[in-house]
């Protein structure tokens, strides 16, 4: 339907948009740039002057930064294999004829809509207390000590309210992509004589390998930022200390603007690497 | 009123050329089809004088009046899509009174029109309804009487029937010839089914890759087709096609003979083969002969009585007086 | 899948998928009862299921006490304003890559998403500094741009696929029948869009809602939505669960509601169309 006349009104409706979403990654990012190559303290004495890459070396160089990876890795890490692997299984499950299918996606959606700060105090208190929560009570009933989940397996306790968060979506990605499987595919196999197991391997685990990429691809862009769920539980102590959250540490409460100015940076460039790869999926996506 | 003229139209799509220069005159009142194999250009150049494309060079005329850079909303044309292309959220009534409504034309103006086309076209019961429950023929007719309560200077039609079922398709061809007759418009239809063609136009716009390769009445076509292609393209079964030294005796590279234009005996004729797939329909048999030393297969027509078997010899006799002749360069001998 | 299956099959797949199901939504359901209880009831030893004093004195508290009120409404307006201004600049975005295509469209489409990828902790100081220098720090005002802005990729991606699924030759008809630009995006497309529209503003009032990294940096007093009140339970003082619940669920019912509706738009919406 091109003609020269709408494509130029066309560009005048894209305009605002663009802009904008051009100010907001071109302006913060040149700012974080800048401060990441002076030694810029607010609370101690201001602008202290340009210190070149002394800030990208401090960072990497500080004790705390092999940690904070560690501990990121594990997180991200630990979630996406816990919920993809749940995520299959729960996304077969679904797809099998039942009644009230409708209810029980709801029960297994819902996490994902609860307030990272409510999910993880709920947690925390309901829970992980180790004198009233719940767990604490299941545990007594077996006669065991209970567990001190958030002070003695702090990683255990963020990465098990993280998978709850971030299971639903897994598990709705997976199920949108079982259910596009044409059950033709399948039949066919089966009157080939291919039993069950058999099936899923060679027919449904290869038409879910795109969606388990993205799955994986868009949950560690997220996961590799989560910050609310550490912020109300541990507050970066007990070793989960991600690198999110050391940058955060490092800006707004040591108010060392240069140093995690320069964090911010490597943060952005993780991010990114991670992105290039979603991005060639979806753009092969788009062409279809 | 609707005269449309294309001078030296072109239309390129980036670097590629998909319709070099091109001219045609389409008379007023005329049924025009173009007609040609997907990809012949045939609905590009519908979109081309429908405004919905830029020409890329070139002009075109509307009752004398240059119309090149008109947008299609002045242009005084309708156009029945393919698909359709209803308003799905709006009933048959406002779908018909829509470009009335464009037009800003007087809600009692209105009325009387939408209910003249429902009326013509056998809507009025469905008028309230909305496209989602309506048939395919309905939802056609629908589309058809959108473009006619605007009385324009031609209706432009894209593959109208593609997409309804065969027993549809024909009583959905009688009815638009029968709207020809009574409205007397110009009507450019596109179709890539050479019945259609046949059966309504007027005249016929032969396409292959952008090019006009014969206009002419149905009956011309069928008799002088210009060119190999033409000859091909027409009359269904294709016509027969013959190489070599049976071409060289009557003079020419190739000739060509219609299934319709031999006769089958068992005892004696000018060329003779054996009988392989039999199609028979009940009123006509075809059958496709092999072993003739002609072509690889020699499609015959015959009366629905005839009962050759798989494996039988005929022998075939051409009518001499309708042999076609084309030279090397595939054109036609006269 | 066409096939008869056994009753005692399906059977069982009920019984399993029903008892998983109601092992994830175990905490929402149990913070809802908690929100229910006494505060002694909240932490009574072994934990009481359904038989205990329903009463509705913490949701009484938390109202008056914290002024909920208020932070209940902050997260409305900022999740509100947020979506609307959103979709404001991304329908015309929307509609000009959904129909005049150009070899660039893909291009800046993907760039858009790419935008969102961007971790908000590498950017915290910079907007941090502006806040402070245009005094927009907690501010509903401030809050509103930046997650619109975080939001923008993703209203204007689902814009584009809706858009993108309205027949073109529809809106070509349009232009045939007279209409002008303005009459066809009036009486046209918009109404076909609508559908699109409503799925597009209900995902992104969800995720803007539940925001919180900025809603967390960005506000203290004025401004300070319902994932910072909630935060503010982390370090309480006394006996607090049943608050705690009460708080917990006046925050989410709302979008647990809403989410239900939104399922498949988050698969859209959140996949960038990856997934089909």
């Amino acid at each position: 339907m091109a003609t020269q006349h709408s494509r130029s009104v066309a560009r005048l409706m894209m305009a605002p948009a663009v802009v904008l979403l051009l100010g907001w990654m071109l302006v913060p990012l040149t700012m974080t740039l800048y401060f990441s190559f002076k030694k810029y303290l607010p609370l101690r004495g201001g602008d202290l002057g340009w210190v070149g890459f002394d800030n990208y070396v401090r960072f990497v160089s500080s004790s705390s930064f092999w940690p904070a990876v560690q501990a990121t890795l594990m997180i991200v890490g630990g979630v996406l294999v816990i919920t993809v692997v749940l995520g299959i299984l729960l996304a077969m499950l679904l797809d099998q004829p039942m009644w009230g299918q409708g209810v029980v996606r709801i029960l297994v959606i819902a996490p994902f809509f609860v307030m990272p700060t409510v999910s993880a105090l709920v947690w925390k208190n309901m829970f992980m207390d180790p004198v009233n929560g719940l767990l604490a009570h299941l545990w007594r009933f077996f006669g065991a000590e209970p567990v001190s989940w958030l002070s003695e397996a702090s990683m255990t306790s963020i990465i098990m309210i993280v998978s709850w968060q971030w299971l639903p979506f897994a598990t709705l990605i997976l199920l949108t992509a079982i259910q596009s499987l044409d059950s033709e595919q399948l039949e066919a196999a089966e009157m080939d004589g291919a039993p069950v197991l058999k099936r899923f391997y060679h027919i449904v685990l290869p038409h879910l390998s795109r969606a388990i990429t993205i799955v994986i691809l868009i949950q560690t862009i997220f996961l590799l930022s989560i910050f609310a769920e550490i912020f109300v539980t541990t507050g970066g102590a007990f070793g989960t200390r991600t690198l999110t959250y050391l940058i955060f540490q490092r800006v707004l409460e040591s108010q060392n603007v240069g140093l995690g100015s320069a964090g911010g940076v490597y943060a952005i460039i993780l991010a990114n690497i991670v992105a290039i790869f979603l991005m060639r999926i979806v753009g092969k996506n788009l062409d279809a | 009123m609707g005269r449309i003229q294309l001078k030296s139209v072109t239309k390129s799509f980036g670097d590629v050329q998909v319709i070099p220069p091109l001219d045609l005159t389409i008379e007023d009142g005329e049924f025009t089809v173009f007609v040609g194999p997907s990809g012949c250009g045939k609905s590009t150049l519908l979109r081309l004088i429908a405004g919905l494309e830029d020409i890329t060079s070139g002009s075109i005329d509307i009752d004398g009046a240059d119309a090149t850079d008109v947008p299609p909303a002045k242009r005084g044309l309708a156009m029945v899509f393919q698909s359709y292309a209803l308003y799905p959220h709006m009933t048959v009534r406002k779908n018909i009174a829509f470009p009335l409504r464009m037009a800003k034309l007087d809600q009692a103006e209105i009325d009387k029109r939408v209910e003249g086309a429902a009326s013509v076209l056998n809507l009025t019961d469905y008028l309230d309804r909305r496209p989602g429950q309506l048939s395919g023929g309905q939802r056609q007719r629908v589309a058809i009487g959108r473009a006619i309560v605007r009385e324009p200077a031609a209706f432009l039609f894209d593959e109208p029937l593609s997409n309804l079922d065969a027993a549809l398709r024909v009583g959905m061809r009688l009815e638009i010839s029968e709207l020809h007759e009574r409205l007397a418009t110009t009507m450019i239809y596109v179709t890539h089914d050479q019945v259609e063609a046949m059966t309504m136009a007027d005249k016929i716009v032969v396409l292959q890759a952008g090019v006009i390769e014969q206009v002419g009445s149905p009956l011309e076509l069928y008799r002088t087709p210009r060119n190999l292609f033409v000859a091909g393209f027409i009359g269904s079964p294709k016509m027969n096609f013959i190489e070599g030294e049976e071409a060289a005796k009557h003079g020419a590279q190739t000739i060509g003979i219609r299934p319709e234009h031999i006769t089958v005996s068992e005892s004696g004729g000018t060329w003779s083969g054996v009988v392989g797939v039999s199609e028979h329909l009940g009123s006509d048999t075809f059958f496709h002969i092999h072993e003739t030393g002609l072509a690889e297969t020699i499609t015959v027509r015959a009366d629905g009585e005839v009962g050759f078997r798989h494996g039988d010899r005929i022998h075939l006799t051409p009518r001499a007086d309708v042999i076609h002749r084309f030279d090397i360069k595939g054109l036609r001998i006269e | 899948m066409a096939r008869a299956v056994t009753t005692q099959r399906k059977t069982l797949n009920t019984a399993i998928a029903w008892g998983i199901g109601l092992l994830i939504f175990f905490p929402i359901l149990w913070t809802i009862l908690t929100s229910f209880k006494t505060e002694a009831e909240a932490i009574a030893s072994p934990p009481l299921f359904l038989n205990f004093n329903w009463t509705l004195e913490n949701y009484a508290v938390v109202q008056e006490r914290s002024d909920y009120m208020r932070f209940l409404w902050n997260s409305v307006i900022i999740a509100g304003g947020s979506t609307i201004l959103g979709v404001i600049i991304a329908v015309p975005a929307a509609w000009a890559m959904a129909f005049v295509p150009s070899k660039r469209t893909k291009d800046i489409l993907l760039w858009m998403l790419s935008t969102k990828m961007l971790p908000a902790v590498g950017v915290l100081y910079p907007i941090y500094l502006l806040f402070i220098r245009l005094g927009l720090l907690d501010t509903r005002g401030g809050l509103v741009v930046v997650l619109m802005l975080i939001n923008l990729p993703i209203i204007v991606w689902m814009l584009y696929t809706y858009f993108r699924e309205i027949p073109g030759e529809i809106l070509e008809a349009a232009r045939m029948d007279g209409a002008t630009l303005k009459e066809e995006i009036l009486y046209v497309l918009t109404p076909m869009a609508i559908p699109g529209i409503a799925s597009t503003v209900l995902l992104n009032f969800i995720l803007a809602w539940n925001e919180a990294f900025w809603t967390l940096n960005l506000t203290a007093v004025d401004a300070a939505p319902l994932t910072a009140f909630i935060a503010s339970y982390s370090s309480p003082e006394g006996l607090f669960f049943a608050k705690l619940s009460a708080a917990s669920t006046m925050a989410i019912a709302p979008i647990l509601i809403l989410g239900w509706f939104s399922q498949k738009q988050l698969v859209r919406g959140l996949t960038f169309g990856a997934v089909k």
